[in-house]
């Protein structure tokens, strides 16, 4: 332990919690407190992951399900960046798409998949939809109220400096905006996952979250939690590379 | 067009070059519609001639302020009118800030390049007037970086090297020097004369120090506050080129300074008194 640095230390320190979770549901199983065919152990769920990968089982839902988040997620969040920042600079625009928002916002989108079922049929593009549609919200409103609180000497110095508005759009409103746009991107992410998944269950023949609805309904109970286990793998992978995007693309906040 | 111009007047030898001049008639600006209407200019007249470094002092709240931004365009006069002739120079004006207001998303270098970029000089120009600019305010080995990397004295140089590299007939400046420390600020204003003798730009200089206004300028304009009025306009008799530090010592200085500390002290005691009723 000596020759780590004080911060690995502390990352290993972080791992304490989780693996005693995970010693305690493991002993207290192989002591004979609950039927194992119900709740596997996690030795159990391991073994039948490892399975599932060298099958190439699992790699093919995880293909399509990161699949039909990347397409939803760049096809919801492109455009709610670009109306975000317009209303932000253009009144008419905010007052046409203010209530839409505030209507359309609350609606548990899930409830939306069978409209989009009928709307684009069975196959990747409902669920694609879907995602666009649940990230939308998020990423407008985290973008309109990034723009519209850019500090009003960034606009002066822009129209006194001959910016037009095409220029005040690319050059000041955008880059003024994209601390808050990431923000909602990173919500648009959890939110992609927490939608897909659920829709999958009821409205596809694969993906993770056909995957887990089907075990449960063979009472595969370990295939299940693989499942779920692969979910989160995914979600803090795609929240770490997320995270590298921002460091990168917004140098000024980084090494504050 | 700018192109153009700037090409045109490539020929001509900078110390030729005479700055804006601005001519202001009873200038007007009301705030609010209300029972109560701030009167935040009243009845302005001004003629600032080409090439002039003019320095408006006043107490804060006089409007000052108000003034340059409707110079700069950033503001409209509720009444009056003003003229600026600017021939000869590629855009009108170019304002500098207190808070230096660089785009924290742009490089040193692109921010002084802003304004050439938004007017379409091209690539190969631009790259070289940015040079020159950055040059003039030593900035060119912090080319690369960005405004939260830089003092507040570097700040201040990459916000003045932006609004040069424009080539503006006219300069205006909102307390550019305020939020430095005083060994910053007495550089800064150096070289802020050194470039303006070099260049024969108009400058309007807002600043609520007096002695950095006789420090600086030909003229200094004393306003009132709340109506905002000119109180006294103050020839300054200091030739140029000045030695800044030699100039505050001296005992000519001392006494114009506590002859516009007199004119203005009665307007700070009248606005403060205004402001307890």
């Amino acid at each position: 332990m000596s020759g780590l640095s004080a911060k690995t230390r502390e990352r290993l320190l972080y791992l304490i919690s989780p693996i005693g979770l995970l010693l305690i549901w493991q002993i207290l199983l192989m002591l004979g407190f609950g039927d194992r065919r119900f709740i596997p152990a996690p030795t159990d769920i391991a073994v039948r992951f490892w399975a599932l990968v060298v099958s190439g089982e699992l790699a093919e839902h995880v293909g399509v399900t990161l699949y039909r988040v990347f397409a939803g997620f760049f096809v919801g969040t492109v455009p709610a960046i670009v109306m975000g920042l317009l209303m932000a600079m253009f009144k008419p625009v905010r007052i046409f798409f203010d209530p839409l928002i505030a209507a359309l916002f609350p609606i548990p989108k899930i409830a939306l998949m069978p409209l989009l079922l009928l709307a684009f049929g069975f196959g990747d593009a409902s669920k694609v939809a879907l995602v666009a549609i649940a990230v939308f919200f998020p990423v407008i409103i985290n973008t309109y109220v990034g723009a519209a609180n850019i500090e009003k000497i960034y606009w002066d110095v822009a129209k006194n400096y001959g910016a037009s508005q095409s220029v005040m759009f690319t050059r000041v409103v955008f880059f003024g905006a994209l601390p808050m746009i990431f923000a909602g991107l990173r919500i648009a992410l959890a939110v992609s996952f927490i939608v897909l998944v659920a829709a999958e269950f009821v409205a596809s023949k694969n993906g993770i979250g056909y995957l887990i609805w089907n075990s449960w309904e063979l009472l595969q109970v370990d295939i299940m939690f693989v499942g779920i286990v692969a979910v989160g793998i995914l979600g803090l992978i795609t929240s770490v590379l997320m995270q590298e995007i921002e460091r990168k693309v917004i140098p000024w906040k980084a090494d504050r | 067009m700018a192109v153009v111009e700037a090409e045109s007047r490539a020929s001509t030898p900078a110390a030729q070059r005479r700055g804006a001049a601005v001519d202001i008639v009873a200038l007007r600006k009301v705030y609010g519609t209300g029972p109560v209407p701030i009167v935040a200019l009243d009845d302005i007249d001004l003629r600032i001639a080409a090439g002039e470094f003019v320095c408006i002092v006043g107490p804060s709240g006089c409007g000052k302020s108000t003034l340059l931004r409707i110079l700069a365009g950033l503001d409209h006069q509720t009444g009056g009118s003003f003229s600026v002739e600017a021939a000869g120079w590629a855009v009108e004006n170019a304002m500098v800030f207190q808070e230096s207001g660089l785009f924290p998303w742009m490089s040193v270098e692109a921010n002084v390049r802003f304004g050439l970029m938004t007017r379409g000089v091209p690539e190969f120009e631009a790259a070289d007037r940015v040079e020159t600019a950055l040059k003039l305010v030593g900035l060119t080995k912090f080319r690369r970086h960005y405004p939260h990397q830089l003092s507040g004295g570097m700040r201040q140089r990459s916000a003045i090297a932006r609004a040069f590299v424009t080539d503006p007939g006219m300069l205006l400046m909102d307390e550019p020097f305020a939020s430095l420390d005083a060994q910053n600020r007495v550089i800064l204003q150096a070289e802020l004369v050194r470039i303006w003798e070099r260049t024969g730009k108009t400058v309007v200089y807002v600043t609520h120090s007096i002695e950095e206004a006789l420090l600086l300028g030909d003229r200094t304009v004393v306003m009132t506050a709340q109506p905002g009025r000119i109180k006294q306009i103050i020839d300054v008799p200091f030739p140029h080129p000045r030695d800044l530090i030699t100039l505050s010592a001296s005992a000519e200085f001392g006494k114009l300074k506590l002859d516009i500390w007199r004119v203005l002290e009665d307007e700070v005691q009248r606005a403060r008194a205004e402001m307890e009723t």
